[in-house]
């Protein structure tokens, strides 16, 4: 899979190149591609003249990057305290079992990728999920099936 | 616009926006934070529109989507002004009805009123519920009227009054004596001095220096930083550049953590409108005062957000703490001096400068002045963000805001200060909430999370929960922290399947001790709270984990098996067609039994059975044999 890299030259050069913007570089560059593919990464480092260690040091210090392609659905459950309190555990056991991965994976039809999150913030409606940034609130473990069964 | 930089013009651009503004213009407020937005708020506000459209009244009245209002429990939250009507839970189709029946003819509509489930009394403006009644905010009473991403709103509310004052009519050194009179300390869980820390930096001489917002909120269940810069961006700006100008700083920085977007965006919004109005950038306001402020968003790792590793963030590095025996104020971000204060801190800058310190400092209590804003969830019936003075009880908030536990079911403990805090049990419900009271009970004020657990708790069970937080955060470089936590976690972890042994618990207190003392930052140093807290008020329930192998909270799963009850069941079928894994026995009329091999104690049966039943129940130890089958057959009185 070839990656085009324009894009990715635009991101650099909307940051005037600044070195100590690469945080925030790499993720414009993951919200474009919807991970770091490799090239992406070697690409921007050669563009700030830094070390591509550097690079790969902050993708797999910082829990938001990912250094894997990611499935259609980002599914992230919430296991901040109050969701915890609420039941969380069992939701995330119950999403596990639906789809068939574990946290920080993605199904192999690349369908899904699972994430666990720490404090989504709205702690009102826990125990929360959200899928592709929208989310299912005061779940009960019967209704997360239906729920991921509805995003193809 | 405003002609020409100076304070005198703003005050007259402010004059003539209020002069545009009629306060009694019917409005409908919705709050639109990030709760209420999961909830459906920004549907909400459409439906609105377009029924305000279909009935020709758009020009008379005004549909405005705000920030956080609190009540989150409650969502989504509409309040129709002027009369501050308050509905609660409102869905799109209620759109139609809302605006005929009050906006029109000015009737309430009941059923969209808030009840007190104590009185059965309907409440119908925003003020008189027990909620809000019961706060006093101080900081976060503006979000109900701000559209965040109206600087005009910000500035009608009086916003913008303290920089002036403090730009033209207070030397730098004028306004950290306020600051440091008014008694604020930190809000980001140190509780350091803010004056203190501004008078450290100013003494400085340096030609670049920087000024901070701590936007990083990584404790799990805390989001009132969340709700305070999405809400109401430009009270921290303006708490932010009156810093800058007392401390000599011309640039700064907010750091937001990646998981709030819409704060980004909000506050994004606020910089450049406070740039248009002269209030950011050169010459602010016609003062010669320069200043400029970034964004720099968070990546994901909750042990970025202590001060040091904050700073290293910044520069473009990975986020870990450094020793700090510079304090970051000498040497920060680049080994420039560097303020960092939290997002509520700074908030409490423009209201300290525009009322004056000793006003201020009159709320509170002696160690502990103003305000503090907490997020109240867990097993709490009015889940929300609450503000109230320093010095109100926690049983207060809990009870009184907060509405007690939901379903009837027994306090059991309080949690503040997320992973690095600790727990306060019912027999000290009646602790005042105050930096100093708070250390001195073993917990902590922290961010100001505060998260309820009733008798379904099991608090070994958070001790582990905490732990296994904390040991994925943990940056790992230093041995105390990165050891100390993974064997504390490892002998939790024993406990809570059954295998724990003699000795355990003063081993899991002698590591708890080590790891305190002898790590790197606030974080290994705050780790071992939790463990020391809650063996502190709950050592029982780690003796029966221990010696019993028995969860007296009935949570962790290897401690207990589900057992249905012969005599409460009625066989009503609902518990075995939901079990996913057809581990229950039974048929219609033919009491169910669980086969325990087949059991993965998700918790479905026990969820499912209907309340009027409660057939199914958790016990320890050994599973009482079920029936034998002839005698499961339920004889029904005729």
């Amino acid at each position: 899979m070839e990656t085009s890299l324009e894009k990715v030259d635009q991101i650099v050069g909307s940051y005037a190149g600044e070195a100590n913007m690469l945080i925030q570089i790499l993720q414009d560059v993951q919200t474009e591609y919807n991970w770091l593919p490799k090239e992406a990464i070697v690409r921007v480092c050669e563009e700030l003249r830094i070390p591509v260690s550097r690079a790969y040091r902050i993708a797999t210090f910082y829990t938001l990057f990912s250094l894997e392609p990611r499935g259609r659905h980002v599914v992230n459950v919430c296991l901040g305290t109050a969701c915890h309190v609420r039941g969380g555990a069992r939701i995330l056991e119950k999403v596990q079992e639906v789809t068939g991965i574990s946290a920080g994976h993605t199904t192999t039809d690349m369908r899904y990728t699972l994430e666990r999150v720490n404090c989504l913030g709205c702690c009102a409606l826990g125990p929360v999920i959200t899928v592709d940034g929208e989310a299912h609130g005061k779940l009960a473990v019967k209704d997360v099936e239906d729920i991921l069964n509805s995003y193809e | 616009m405003i002609s020409g930089k100076s304070a005198a013009n703003f005050e007259k651009f402010r004059e003539s926006i209020l002069s545009k503004r009629n306060p009694d213009k019917p409005c409908i407020t919705i709050c639109s934070g990030t709760g209420c937005r999961t909830s459906g708020s920004v549907k909400l506000a459409a439906a609105f529109a377009e029924e305000l459209r279909k009935q020709d009244l758009q020009a008379k009245v005004d549909v405005k989507e705000t920030g956080c209002h609190g009540f989150c429990e409650k969502g989504p939250l509409v309040v129709i002004y002027p009369q501050e009507i308050s509905y609660i839970q409102v869905q799109p189709e209620d759109a139609s009805e809302v605006v005929s029946e009050t906006l029109v003819q000015g009737n309430i509509i009941d059923r969209l009123l808030y009840v007190n489930p104590e009185t059965g009394e309907k409440i119908a403006h925003e003020q008189e519920i027990p909620f809000y009644k019961f706060q006093t905010r101080l900081i976060f009473g503006n979000n109900s009227k701000t559209d965040p991403t109206s600087i005009e709103d910000y500035i009608v509310l009086g916003g913008y009054s303290a920089l002036p004052k403090a730009l033209f009519k207070m030397s730098p050194g004028e306004v950290i004596e306020e600051v440091t009179k008014s008694g604020l300390r930190g809000r980001g869980g140190g509780g350091f001095p803010t004056g203190r820390k501004w008078a450290e930096a100013a003494d400085l001489t340096a030609d670049i220096k920087y000024v901070i917002v701590n936007a990083d909120e990584g404790d799990p269940g805390a989001y009132m930083d969340r709700s305070v810069l999405e809400g109401n961006p430009h009270s921290i700006l303006e708490g932010l550049i009156i810093g800058a100008y007392a401390v000599g700083a011309h640039e700064g920085f907010i750091y937001v953590r990646a998981e709030y977007p819409l704060a980004v965006e909000n506050v994004g919004i606020a910089i450049k409108q406070a740039e248009e109005y002269g209030l950011l950038g050169r010459d602010i306001l016609g003062s010669g005062f320069d200043f400029i402020v970034k964004v720099h968003r968070g990546a994901g790792a909750f042990v970025s957000g202590e001060s040091s590793a904050l700073m290293t963030a910044l520069e473009g590095q990975v986020g870990e703490p450094r020793p700090k025996h510079i304090h970051t104020v000498i040497k920060g971000v680049w080994d420039r001096p560097s303020v960092l204060n939290n997002v509520e801190t700074w908030a409490n800058v423009p209201v300290i400068i525009d009322k004056g310190a000793e006003r201020y400092a009159s709320i509170g209590t002696e160690g502990s002045k103003g305000t503090k804003i907490f997020s109240l969830v867990g097993k709490v019936n009015n889940t929300g963000l609450v503000e109230v003075p320093m010095g109100t009880s926690i049983r207060d908030i809990v009870f009184k805001i907060g509405g007690g536990i939901p379903g009837g079911k027994k306090f059991k403990a309080v949690q503040t200060g997320g992973p690095s805090g600790g727990c306060i049990p019912e027999s000290l419900l009646d602790s005042p909430v105050d930096f100093d009271e708070l250390t001195k009970l073993g917990a902590m004020m922290g961010s100001g999370g505060m998260i309820v657990m009733d008798e379904d708790t099991c608090m070994v069970d958070v001790a582990k929960y905490f732990l296994d937080f904390l040991k994925d955060e943990s940056c790992g470089k230093c041995t105390p922290c990165r050891e100390g936590i993974t064997q504390m976690l490892g002998i939790l972890t024993d406990l809570c399947e059954g295998r724990g042994e003699e000795g355990d618990l003063e081993l899991l207190e002698a590591i708890a001790e080590v790891t305190k003392s002898a790590s790197l930052c606030g974080l290994g140093q705050t780790a071992p709270n939790s463990v020391l807290t809650t063996m502190q008020y709950f050592r029982d329930e780690y003796e029966a984990h221990l010696r019993e192998k028995r969860c007296p909270a009935g949570v962790c799963k290897a401690l207990f098996s589900y057992y249905i009850d012969p005599d409460k069941c009625k066989a009503c079928m609902i518990c075995l067609r939901n079990c996913p894994v057809e581990a229950i026995i039974g048929e219609k009329g033919q009491i169910h039994v669980i086969d325990q091999e087949k059991c993965t104690k998700c918790g479905t049966c026990f969820d499912v059975c209907p309340d009027r039943f409660g057939a199914v129940t958790k016990v320890s130890g050994l599973v009482p044999a079920p029936p034998p089958p002839e005698e499961r057959v339920i004889q029904r009185a005729n």
